[in-house]
């Protein structure tokens, strides 16, 4: 049976600290970010493990066990993030032992997976942790031997006084420390980063050993005792509703114990209506499910398709847009004056995370409180919503973190834990709800399929000197569908003096969301793609064009062109773009994307046969996020994921729409990336004097732009919508 | 049906629905979490273990169709040096993201080296193409099976120098 990796609840009386840091991230926005609870607690007090504060533990024998705040799916932030403070602490990452939090962001601060944000948000603060920590440690040795603290230093865990050469191990001196006030974190001292140990070295995934071994680690691996299982079967059209269903016909069937309707609401990111069959075997509930027969109610979305919406978005495309986004100069007069003139339309798909564990959640409903183990992305979000549909208070709703078998923005959504706190309620036991690989591509928040149609005017020198987008996109009543909108600092804009950017919406029943990158995932398809037709048009080298683009070397707004021009510069080098000749029907492709506050440049050579079967023959990826990689082992696997995810979304994914459901249903039809599609990666990082920001999501967008750049130097062809057509490329 | 089957090395008892799927045998029968649930259709892997040395999709083979020959799961994968040689070529190349996929990965890679030694890339994107990695660990899977096998890891598909 899985043990939860919890820590103890503690009492919330703590004294608490409030450490406040400002971070920009995208687009320049500032946020606060408070760090609450990291004092000790005496209340915490276990024997032999001494607590120094909400992260820190260090037991007599020397053991250091350190709390990760954060979800871990798979971008390895239960290993990064505990790297930050044991750096500072002081200790030998061998001697670190650690704990997966519970989530209490009143104990720990935001808790989240989401938005590459763990790296800026917790870069400092958890440094501070540490120091703090260690302050502690060298305090209370000072106290020991009746010496001012100011001659103690720290080393690999032990407390040194200098002028006499003694020490002690931070083992013995814990249960002294832990009774000291803590310091202000705000005034701890920092460690150089030339004399870093632990950060900048690479260190293995923590939890690795045990998933080459098969231990249960995943949501899905969850048992508690006396637990049931249940599947939820939904309306297959979005926003549908049940009539009826013949619920004995199920309740016959072997392995169930009960069946229900589920009456639920509107919000998707909640309960929806649904049947619930409980029981005491998945495989037999999910075989029983075939007997059920339902009357739905499909409601609005039954009318609505993908061929639908890519119809409806040519036609919306010849009116002016709902909205502007941005109206710099005018742009009718330039492109009136250009001596050349380019339009294209391009468009992607809805999309789907398809995380390979499927959408699950362990619930125990009893005596008013739920205790929930929930491989979620963003727990507190969840408790919320549960509290909200089964009547509780937030203190009632303990939540575990479990390790997600994959995240990608599916698991920021917490439906699936609504639904196994709701059906545990009313089953009356501990319940294991899990979703079929149907019921995950059929239920997801998709990406949103999106319509860009493109003009560009060019004057003799071949400069840009106008430019329009009118995006055809989702969304009502003036508000983009989640993850659908665009900003006003989309590049160009801001570097074309005559420059449009509109957006119209089209109504869209079927849930969207987050999907890694999102926004940029589409955007920089379409933007980098038009971008380099434009270069071509004017007879310049496409690499060469994005950088006299971008200009002088300055801030505009809260991107720094130096930076991208850097990292092109740096591609540009690193691929030998400048003195490769690809054979015939082969071709290299560039694109640079700015997002997360990560600067990408990313080249990739591609071949195609006469039939049109695409080889993507290398990737190279220059990047730079900052002053420090701080787990260089882990930052190289998510940078190449990342551009592996992308070439995945651009030759095969897509999820058609027809009436109003999903025609997709497994991975024969919902297609990823394959061993034998995957090409090698070059990673390059350029270390800059800049906070280190986050990786799971930046190196993801240029790589779709610049494979159907390469697709084009290669054969000619443009190719303006996703996934590829190979059949153009013929 | 009661059914005597064979996983790594031990007899095991179960009774079971003939048609239940090996996949659910291991992990709600015997609870044995290590062999995983992805898609239920044999298009992802993610359920591979070794049926007399081959990889099989456990997902969509029946209980009852597996007499007695032995079954080697993730958690018995470690029994044979080349089993252990596999997880510590994972480990020392880091390979993991989310992990998920990687009990599957592991069988898939196993039983390709108990086969073939040397695989060359073709052999390995022949043996491995069937083991879908969301997380796209493709480039450190393949240098962690060279690795296992006492290879150079280097890419002999990346002719770009």
């Amino acid at each position: 049976m899985m043990r939860a990796n919890d820590t103890a609840h503690v009492s919330r009386e703590s004294r608490r600290a409030f450490l406040r840091a400002s971070v920009a991230v995208g687009g320049g926005l500032l946020l606060d970010f408070s760090l609450p609870g990291v004092l000790r607690a005496r209340d915490d007090y276990q024997e032999g493990a001494n607590t120094l504060n909400a992260f820190v533990q260090i037991s007599k024998d020397g053991a250091v066990t350190i709390v990760s705040k954060n979800p871990e799916i798979g971008q390895g932030i239960k290993t990064m993030l505990p790297m930050l403070i044991a750096e500072e602490l002081d200790v030998d990452w061998a001697s670190v032992r650690i704990e997966q939090a519970l989530s209490d962001p009143a104990r720990y601060g935001v808790q989240f997976a989401g938005g590459s944000r763990a790296t800026p948000l917790n870069w400092e603060p958890l440094r501070r942790v540490g120091a703090a920590a260690r302050q502690m440690l060298m305090t209370a040795a000072a106290q020991s031997w009746s010496v001012p603290v100011s001659e103690c230093d720290t080393e690999s865990g032990r407390v040194i006084h200098r002028p006499t050469k003694r020490s002690l191990a931070y083992g013995r001196l814990a249960s002294k420390a832990a009774l000291l006030a803590a310091p202000d974190l705000a005034q701890v001292a920092l460690k150089d980063p030339k004399n870093f140990k632990i950060i900048g070295k690479s260190h293995p995934g923590v939890d690795s050993p045990l998933v080459v071994t098969g231990q249960p680690l995943f949501g899905i691996d969850v048992t508690v005792p006396g637990m049931l299982y249940a599947v939820f079967v939904k309306s297959p059209v979005f926003g549908g509703t049940v009539v009826s269903a013949d619920l004995d016909a199920v309740k016959a069937q072997t392995g169930v114990r009960d069946a229900f309707i589920v009456s639920g609401g509107a919000a998707f990111n909640g309960l929806v209506s649904g049947v619930a069959i409980v029981g005491t075997n998945w495989w037999l509930l999910d075989k029983a499910r075939e007997k059920l027969q339902v009357v739905w109610d499909d409601g609005q979305t039954a009318a609505q398709s993908s061929a639908g919406f890519a119809k409806q978005a040519v036609a919306l495309s010849t009116q002016a847009p709902g909205a502007k986004i941005v109206a710099d100069g005018d742009v009718s007069q330039a492109l009136g004056a250009s001596t050349q003139r380019l339009e294209a339309a391009y468009s992607y798909p809805f999309i789907s995370h398809a995380t390979l564990e499927p959408q699950n959640c362990t619930a125990h409903f009893h005596d008013g409180k739920v205790e929930i183990w929930a491989p979620t992305q963003n727990p507190d979000a969840g408790r919320k919503i549960v509290a909200k549909t089964l009547g509780l208070t937030d203190a009632d709703i303990t939540i575990h973190m479990i390790r997600c078998g994959g995240g990608f923005g599916r698991r920021l959504m917490n439906d699936y834990m609504v639904e196994a706190a709701w059906i545990s309620k009313q089953a009356g036991a501990p319940v294991k709800l899990l979703w079929n690989r149907q019921d995950d591509l059929q239920h997801d928040f998709y990406r949103p399929a999106g319509f860009h149609f493109f003009k560009a005017g060019l004057d003799d020198a071949g400069k840009l000197q106008a430019f329009s987008d009118h995006f055809v996109s989702f969304g009502e009543n003036g508000k983009a569908a989640p993850s659908a909108d665009m900003s006003a600092n989309e590049f160009p804009a801001k570097f074309v003096p005559n420059l449009e950017l509109g957006i119209t919406f089209m109504p869209l029943g079927v849930p969207t969301g987050p999907l890694r990158a999102p926004g940029s995932n589409g955007l920089a398809f379409v933007f980098q793609c038009f971008i380099d037709e434009v270069a071509h048009a004017a007879g310049q080298d496409p690499l060469q064009y994005r950088i006299d683009l971008l200009g002088e070397r300055r801030q505009v707004g809260a991107f720094d062109t130096g930076r991208m021009i850097d990292v092109l510069a740096l591609v540009r080098d690193k691929s030998g773009w400048a003195r490769r000749k690809p054979p015939k029907r082969s071709g290299m492709g560039v694109a640079f994307y700015y997002s997360h506050l990560g600067y990408f440049a990313e080249v990739v050579h591609a071949t195609v046969a006469a039939g049109g079967k695409i080889t993507v023959d290398k990737v190279w990826v220059a990047s730079d996020v900052g002053s420090q990689i701080i787990n260089p082992l882990g930052a190289e696997n998510q940078v190449q994921g990342a551009a592996l995810d992308g070439i995945s979304a651009a030759l095969g994914q897509v999820i058609t729409l027809e009436h109003g459901r999903v025609v997709q249903s497994n991975f024969n039809d919902f297609l990823l990336l394959r061993m034998n599609q995957a090409p090698p990666i070059e990673v390059h990082f350029l270390k800059t004097e800049h906070p280190p920001t986050g990786l799971g999501e930046p190196a993801l967008p240029p790589v779709l732009p610049a494979l159907c750049n390469a697709l084009f130097a290669a054969t000619g062809v443009r190719i303006r919508s996703l996934p590829i057509d190979a059949q153009l490329l013929a | 049906m009661q059914y005597t089957i064979r996983i790594n090395g031990k007899a095991r008892e179960v009774e079971a629905d003939p048609e239940m799927p090996l996949l659910w045998v291991l992990r709600d029968l015997l609870d044995m979490k290590g062999t995983k649930f992805g898609c239920g259709k044999s298009f992802c892997g993610a359920c591979t273990v070794h049926l007399n040395g081959t990889p099989i999709r456990s997902c969509v083979t029946p209980v009852s169709s597996v007499g007695s020959a032995p079954i080697t799961t993730i958690e018995g994968v470690a029994a044979t040096a080349l089993g252990r040689a596999v997880q510590n070529a994972w480990l020392a190349v880091d390979v993991v993201q989310c992990g998920y996929c990687q009990a599957g990965q592991i069988m898939s890679a196993s039983a390709l080296l108990a086969k073939n030694p040397k695989p060359s890339d073709a052999d390995i994107d022949k043996a491995m193409s069937g083991n879908l990695c969301r997380c796209a660990t493709y480039t450190r899977i393949r240098a962690a099976i060279k690795q296992a096998a006492g290879m150079p890891t280097t890419d002999s598909r990346d002719t770009f120098a």
